[in-house]
């Protein structure tokens, strides 16, 4: 018994004898659903987002800094490489939103029925390519 | 239960012992609520930081600095700072939580994790007042 988990993965069989639980089947067990697939975005792009984190930091310290730092960081973040690495996090930012508010309807204790989780799930999608299309649409109009 | 052939695992634990301590600890509730609040101030907040960058693309330091001075801007920044990384916390504990197994590494993996949020946090809300002040 290595740690306290361990000792949790112990149950018993129908005869009543101890036995070591299996471990729950993992990813790649499963074929990919839709209701499998929105969790995990959630969790990778808030991932995603928290490293974003980084950029929204150097954003605002080379701004309070001086000319000379926000400069640099505006030249990074306008370079194709920038705009790349800003258009996935702008796409993380609004799946991450739109799903946010399917959990949030959901902790309301509705929307559970599979047929609408799926629609709901479908909706979440399109929302976040649509408001990110929509983001950089107007973002290349004003820039 | 010693009269039972137990010949697939031993457990030298009393099974009292083995549930201390993993139970609710009467804080199991904050975290999620936390969660959830930090969530619903970012659903506007973050709308209003988006629509904040698209207004300052190709801004240059100068005007930048006039619209985070602006109170109702600096104060939004503020409170979408607050709200952003300490969701990012909670959410990124709980990452961590899941995937790191040994006891030892998960404590030190959070506070770091944790430490580093805290200073990023200190440093974008630090670096909005030095800009509107």
């Amino acid at each position: 018994m290595k740690d306290v988990r361990e000792a949790l993965m112990v149950g018993r069989n129908t005869e009543g004898k101890l036995v070591r639980r299996p471990l729950s089947p993992h990813l790649q067990v499963y074929k990919p659903q839709l209701s499998s697939a929105t969790s995990i975005f959630h969790r990778g792009t808030g991932v995603a987002l928290g490293a974003g984190t980084l950029l929204l930091t150097a954003w605002l310290v080379s701004a309070a800094a001086g000319d000379a730092a926000f400069s640099i960081v505006q030249a990074l973040l306008a370079s194709w490489i920038g705009l790349l690495v800003l258009m996935g996090f702008t796409l993380a930012l609004f799946y991450h939103f739109c799903n946010g508010m399917r959990h949030l309807f959901w902790d309301s204790g509705r929307g559970f029925e599979l047929e609408a989780m799926h629609r709901n799930g479908r909706m979440v999608i399109a929302g976040a390519v649509v408001l990110t299309v929509v983001f950089w649409f107007v973002g290349f109009l004003v820039w | 239960m010693s009269n039972e052939n137990t010949s697939s695992v031993h457990i030298m634990r009393s099974q009292l012992g083995r549930a201390r301590g993993l139970g609710a600890a009467k804080s199991g509730l904050h975290h999620w609520w936390t969660q959830r609040v930090t969530a619903m101030a970012l659903l506007p907040l973050s709308l209003y930081f988006v629509l904040s960058v698209l207004m300052l693309a190709g801004a240059d330091r100068a005007q930048m600095a006039a619209y985070i001075g602006e109170p109702w801007n600096t104060v939004l920044f503020l409170c979408l700072i607050a709200a952003l990384f300490s969701h990012l916390s909670l959410g990124l504990q709980v990452v961590v939580e899941d995937y790191v197994r040994n006891d030892a590494k998960r404590m030190m993996t959070l506070l770091v994790l944790k430490g580093g949020i805290a200073v990023l946090a200190l440093a974008c809300a630090v670096s909005v007042l030095k800009l509107a002040f």
